[in-house]
């Protein structure tokens, strides 16, 4: 039987791809300067799946050169390299170039060489220079270094090590390439011809490798069967040196898998939960689905209350079914954070500039869709606060502040918005020399009053740079407004806020087009609106003595310490409320933005999970409304943008 | 003789180079009939409850969930100063698209009847005269006589930019 391996690569290459990310965290782990053995480790696995895998599917320069990456890591995993910064950085240019090759495979176009020989010439210059003893990587067994006449192999196979993919003739033809091979097969274990299972292995093997080979080199071939076999591995002249290791101390079958890291293939990976829940829900489909057809087959009026019954339950199946589709497409924003340390690691390289980055809100969760078309204009931003934010040292240090610069990176939910952010503490964007430039450009006229916020709108514009000089990293004037019109093609927007010599943040605010927001309805009048949980603090029923009119004006209410600015909805939204008496309403104390308000409502109604659609699409946006939903019954409901609705309010206040 | 096999063509729907015919879907607004390009009609359906949208022109009646995707329908009697009827069975939205710089928007008018689907040639087609500023007739690309009917043909981009419901992405970050 002849196996179609092709079939095997895509996933041969989906995983490689993933290794390669899961490669290039760790080594920028490492750069980070604390080598711990499981960072180690993990950088080692991934780049010995891809070459095991490169050579199974014959991709030889692939497993050519993953193999002189591997020596290399191999010493550093055993502790007899350190880890300098250097070699991380070598390590990380394999990682791109493994990259390049396996893209080029893929594509089944001719890797460029010339690159990869480079590359391949630097690490073996590294692997050449006398490894320099380093202090032993914690949670790394000391290993025996020196090397003897041989060794001696004793290897017998579980009878199920062919069910995983492994063939000891692989093994073996990989063991005769190290050195001299003496191979003796123990057939005690054979069973006799009628009960013989060909797809179990019965056999053991004594090996016998004779030559200067290094321990590491011969347990490394044996490195994905020691779950599956009895090993031991001694050295041939000296008997009495404990050096066998015990099978299964490091890994873990599960280890297999590189895990699982950002990665940009067509494909998506779910969570094993949510598909579980949407074949649970086909299921009752189904079921629904039957039910109505057999009503169906000898329908009488009596059984109409059965079948309104069964519609019903379709409905809500259907309903269901929506959601967890939706939910599907759910990806947490770290998949579009993960490019940026390596961003960073580079260009501050690049720029002689020290930075340190903090990211949070990884786990912010929003649309596949969204999430692939933010990548890019989040790379631009960081790339420009890295750039043109963050000075140099030596500015640095002259303007009083700490010479490592920080880069912020942040997500987060808010008002059925997703926000992100990206500040840094750096100079801060440079008033004069943007409007000098677009009076230069006859963007502005010399005699025009521009406030900050309007100069900063500038940089948006087509074609404008204020870089002196235009370097490689940024300043070539096709930045800010390509960034701006992405993120406006996703229905986002994005604000700057600078402060000289603090520094500068851009928020770029996206729609959750596809998004899922648990929500609470309200009704006023006859109509409903939905506001987000999350900004719900309380709903309260107000006391005559709570209310207070301020200055003729606004009214507040007491809550708890607090006065806060009580929010008619139906008066901001034009409607005709049930009533107008606060205390025959509720009032919903809500938060956005880090004020309160006390929204007036006629009643509350139930708790849903709603899929927020944009109301900007074919309408336009309206203000105090963040986006609409659509009910159960088909109709639409209003989501309320509550950091709008109480910027409105406090507006009124100071009118 | 001429005229009259140009006549006869006319009705048999033959169409000549340099003499093209469109198709416009008509409806009728009280006594009055007007006519869009057929190519921009999505879909034709029943009057259906609307949610109303803050803080909207009047015209913009709300919106509708039309298969997942949220619709501004706006009302044509008032968009054009009619009276206002009430709403029967024979009310429907006529759903409509359009392409602007931002991509394409979809929405839907309501009108008192869907009448007919009439070929007609460019020919045939009338420049709007003029009525000062007693009537507004900026989104009339033109009149076309079939028949004995006059038939308003209706140039929606304009009415959709005069309602600015197009997405104003551009002035957006600049006011807030």
């Amino acid at each position: 039987m002849s196996i179609n391996l092709e079939q095997f690569h895509q996933t041969f290459f989906e995983e490689s791809f993933e290794g390669l990310d899961s490669m290039e965290s760790g080594l920028l782990n490492l750069q980070a300067g604390t080598p711990d053995a499981d960072t180690i480790n993990t950088i080692f696995r991934a780049a010995h799946s891809i070459k095991g895998g490169s050579g199974t599917f014959g991709f030889s320069e692939v497993a050519k050169f993953t193999h002189v990456l591997e020596t290399l890591l191999n010493e550093m995993r055993d502790g007899r390299r350190p880890v300098a910064p250097e070699a991380v950085n070598l390590l990380l240019e394999s990682v791109d170039c493994l990259r390049e090759m396996l893209t080029a495979v893929r594509g089944k176009s001719p890797v460029n060489a010339a690159r990869v020989a480079d590359v391949q010439a630097r690490l073996e210059t590294l692997l050449a220079g006398a490894p320099t003893a380093a202090p032993v990587v914690a949670g790394t067994e000391p290993v025996v270094t020196a090397a003897y006449d041989g060794w001696l192999i004793r290897f017998r196979p579980k009878p199920h090590l062919f069910q995983t993919g492994n063939d000891p003739l692989r093994i073996f033809r990989e063991l005769a390439a190290l050195g001299e091979l003496g191979v003796e097969a123990d057939l005690s274990g054979l069973p006799d011809l009628e009960s013989l299972d060909p797809e179990q292995s019965h056999l053991g093997w004594l090996l016998k490798l004779k030559g200067n080979v290094p321990q590491a080199a011969v347990e490394e071939l044996f490195d994905w069967v020691r779950d599956d076999s009895d090993l031991s591995i001694e050295p041939i002249t000296a008997q009495s040196m404990p050096a066998q290791r015990q099978s299964g101390d490091r890994r873990s079958g599960d280890d297999r898998r590189a895990p699982a890291a950002a990665g940009e293939g067509t494909s998506i990976r779910v969570e094993i939960g949510k598909v579980d829940a949407l074949i649970n829900m086909v299921g009752e489909l189904v079921i629904t689905q039957n039910i109505l057809k057999q009503l169906g087959e000898n329908f009488d009026i009596g059984r109409l209350h059965r079948l309104q019954q069964g519609l019903a339950d379709l409905e809500r199946n259907t309903r269901e079914l929506q959601e967890s589709v939706m939910r599907i497409r759910m990806l947490p924003i770290s998949f579009a954070f993960n490019r940026v340390p390596r961003l960073v690691h580079d260009l501050s390289a690049k720029l002689g500039k020290q930075v340190e980055l903090k990211m949070s809100g990884e786990g912010t969760e929003l649309d596949k869709t969204v999430l692939e078309r933010i990548v890019d204009p989040l790379v631009h931003l960081v790339r420009n606060s890295l750039d043109h934010g963050i000075e140099s040292p030596d500015k640095r240090r002259a303007a009083g502040k700490p010479e490592t610069g920080t880069l912020s990176l942040s997500a987060y939910h808010k008002g059925g918005n997703i926000v992100i952010e990206i500040g840094d503490d750096g100079a801060g964007l440079n008033r004069e020399k943007i409007l000098g430039k677009a009076q230069e450009r006859g963007l502005v006229k010399g005699s025009d009053h521009l406030m900050d916020e309007q100069i900063y709108e500038l940089i948006f514009l087509p074609g404008f740079s204020t870089a002196e000089v235009v370097s490689d990293v940024s300043g070539r004037g096709v930045g800010m407004d390509v960034v701006r019109k992405n993120i406006a093609s996703l229905g986002g927007s994005v604000e700057i806020a600078s402060e000289p010599g603090k520094g500068s943040r851009f928020t770029v605010r996206l729609p959750l087009t596809l998004a899922i927001m648990d929500g609470q309805s309200v009704a006023v009048g006859s109509e409903f609106y939905i506001v987000p949980l999350v900004s719900i603090i309380v709903s309260t029923q107000v006391k005559a003595g709570q209310i207070n009119v301020m200055a003729g004006q606004g009214e507040v209410f007491r809550f708890r310490d607090e006065y806060l600015p009580v929010i008619r909805l139906y008066e901001v939204f034009g409607a005709r409320p049930r009533t107008r008496e606060l205390k025959e309403g509720l009032l919903v104390v809500v938060e956005g933005d880090g004020r309160r308000a006390g929204l007036f409502v006629d009643e509350l109604l139930g708790q849903q999970q709603v899929v927020i659609k944009s109301l900007e699409t074919n309408y336009r946006r309206v203000e105090g409304v963040s986006g609409a939903t659509i009910l159960g019954d088909g109709s639409v409901a209003l989501i309320l943008d509550i950091p709008g609705l109480i910027r409105i309010a406090h507006q009124k206040q100071v009118a | 003789m001429e005229a009259a096999t140009e006549q006869a063509k006319t009705h048999a729907g033959v169409t000549s180079a340099g003499d093209k015919a469109a198709q416009f879907l008509t409806f009728t607004l009280g006594q009055e009939e007007y006519g869009v390009d057929i190519l921009r009609v999505q879909e034709i359906r029943g009057w259906h409850q609307v949610t109303r949208v803050p803080n909207a022109p009047a015209f913009v009646l709300g919106v509708l969930n039309l298969r997942g995707t949220i619709v501004p329908i706006i009302d044509m009697r008032m968009r054009f100063n009619l009276d206002k009827v009430e709403y029967n069975p024979v009310t429907v939205i006529i759903v409509l698209s359009v392409e602007t710089e931002h991509g394409r928007h979809v929405f839907g008018v309501v009108v008192d009847g869907v009448s007919d689907v009439l070929d007609v040639m460019a020919a045939d087609i009338k420049a709007t005269p003029e009525f000062g500023t007693a009537m507004n007739t900026e989104f009339i690309s033109g009149l076309a006589t079939v028949g004995d009917k006059m038939v308003m043909l209706l140039d929606i981009d304009k009415l959709l930019r005069a309602d600015e419901l197009a997405a104003i992405t551009d002035t957006k970050a600049v006011t807030h």
